[in-house]
């Protein structure tokens, strides 16, 4: 019985918390995540379809541009990159900026936080992207590109016409993939001070010394979002390869 | 520009301005292999010259060096009795000059080829508007009608709205052949069109074949329907070992094979 009315209060106290503020606050916080994501997906997505036509080129000083770009920032913690991309930033705008003379010499000019922290994260989130959409594009079947080609289409009515929307229909799936880890590492750029979800869930852990909680509910609010990913990408995926499922 | 000079002489003192297709002394190299060892061929309008010989004897490397889907190590290619001009490569190889020319010419010759290679993501009806609307630039409506009418013509306009995918070989084979004739081609190329098909299927692709023939297209038609070659075509092609073994009347040439390579060949078949 102790147990339960501890559990009790435990429940008020949370409740009371949530509507003091730190709940639109965390809301807010969703929404900062959310951005951070969708603009790396789309600095990843050019990036990544960039280094995917490097990695594909027949020219080897391409191809080992874009082997390099995935090797890279695959292969290092995202936080490092963040922290070089973050702090490194600052210190070459300041840089920049000191010797044009538009600051003063002991000034410093920041790295924006959240420009910061799409970048590192676009770019990571583009090394990914780039090894989906180079595995959808070696899945087309040959013999259409070169009907294409058959067809007088030039390079850019084939990219347009049937490579983009067969790589785009491949790359559903991948993409999927691709956005959960792009969430998961949006979290870390709050490093740089952009008060997303984490930063804010960590905000609140530390003022009211209710770590649990905030924590605990921060974690939901992440599951929650990478699980409504699933079934939409799973829609768009129905969608996109319908011209492959027998028509009902 | 001498060059260009040279290119353009050459091509107003051609010896037969009227060949819809002509060949000369096409050679083409995989690695060390000789593939084609110096052909040459002329197809005037309303001809289909059926192109036979057995596996590795070259023949859709050839056809697939007159619309440059293969490059020719030399040669010259002359469609309409334009020359498909060619220039070397920093690498001593030849590649074509001017990649618009190319792909002008290249929507003159429309391809049917062995795996259909419909463009998977497009209905039956996209797949035929596709090049006419964004390669020849006709007006999208009178595109759609002659898809249409084609679809109907060769069969299949009740699966118009169908992804390849969807379709049997031979349905797909037959849209493919509708692809083709969308384009208004000067030519077309089939390349072992009935190939990949299942046996009780090939008769429908064959049927279509036939009515193009029939009404005037000018054919060039790589394959191993002996029937179609001896019946249809009004010239037959053998190539043997990358080079022109014979070229004939095809009556002719079945009745009397010319060569005994030849009567080899049609020896095989009839086994």
């Amino acid at each position: 019985m102790e147990f339960l009315s501890d559990l009790k209060d435990q429940v008020s106290t949370a409740y009371e918390l949530l509507a003091a503020g730190w709940g639109v606050q965390l809301l807010w916080g969703i929404g900062w995540t959310l951005a951070v994501t969708v603009v790396s997906m789309l600095i990843g997505a050019v990036l990544g379809s960039l280094v995917a036509a490097a990695k594909l080129s027949y020219r080897g000083g391409l191809r080992f541009i874009g082997e390099s770009y995935t090797t890279v920032f695959r292969g290092e913690p995202e936080l490092l990159i963040i922290y070089l991309f973050y702090y490194g930033g600052t210190q070459v705008l300041t840089g920049v900026a000191r010797s044009t003379g538009s600051i003063g010499s002991t000034d410093i000019l920041n790295m924006p936080s959240f420009l910061g922290g799409v970048l590192a994260v676009g770019i990571i989130s583009g090394a990914y992207q780039a090894e989906v959409f180079r595995g959808s594009f070696l899945a087309i079947h040959r013999g259409e590109l070169e009907a294409a080609r058959a067809y007088g289409m030039s390079a850019w009515l084939r990219f347009r016409l049937v490579i983009m929307p067969q790589v785009l229909r491949l790359a559903v799936p991948g993409l999927g993939n691709v956005w959960q880890l792009t969430i998961k590492d949006s979290a870390l750029i709050s490093v740089t001070g952009v008060a997303e979800l984490m930063l804010t869930a960590n905000k609140a852990a530390r003022s009211t010394h209710h770590s649990l909680l905030f924590y605990t509910v921060a974690g939901i609010l992440y599951l929650v979002m990478t699980s409504i990913s699933t079934p939409i990408f799973e829609k768009a995926e129905r969608y996109t390869s319908r011209s492959f499922t027998r028509p009902k | 520009m001498s060059a260009n000079v040279a290119t353009a002489a050459q091509a107003a003192s051609s010896p037969d301005d009227k060949a819809a297709i002509s060949v000369k002394d096409l050679r083409k190299c995989f690695g060390d292999h000789e593939v084609l060892k110096g052909i040459s061929l002329e197809a005037h309008k309303g001809d289909v010259i059926s192109i036979l010989g057995s596996s590795g004897s070259g023949k859709s490397t050839m056809l697939r060096c007159i619309n440059l889907l293969e490059t020719p190590d030399s040669g010259e290619v002359r469609v309409d009795g334009e020359l498909i001009k060619m220039k070397q490569s920093r690498d001593g190889h030849q590649m074509p000059a001017d990649i618009r020319q190319v792909e002008r010419i290249r929507a003159n010759l429309a391809m049917v080829f062995q795996s259909f290679n419909l463009w998977s993501h497009m209905t039956v009806l996209e797949n035929l508007v596709a090049a006419p609307t964004h390669v020849l630039k006709r007006p999208r409506a009178e595109c759609l009608e002659q898809a249409e009418a084609l679809l109907k013509r060769v069969g299949i306009w009740e699966r118009r709205n169908y992804y390849p995918p969807h379709m049997s070989g031979g349905q797909q084979q037959r849209a493919a052949i509708a692809r083709a004739l969308a384009m208004n081609p000067k030519v077309m190329l089939f390349d072992e069109p009935t190939s990949a098909l299942d046996p009780e299927l090939v008769g429908e692709v064959l049927r279509v074949m036939r009515s193009l023939a029939e009404e005037g297209r000018t054919m060039l038609v790589v394959t191993h329907e002996m029937g179609f070659a001896r019946d249809v075509s009004s010239k037959v092609m053998f190539l043997h070992k990358g080079e022109v073994d014979t070229v004939g009347e095809p009556k002719e040439m079945f009745a009397r094979p010319p060569t005994p390579q030849f009567k080899q060949f049609i020896a095989n078949f009839n086994k």
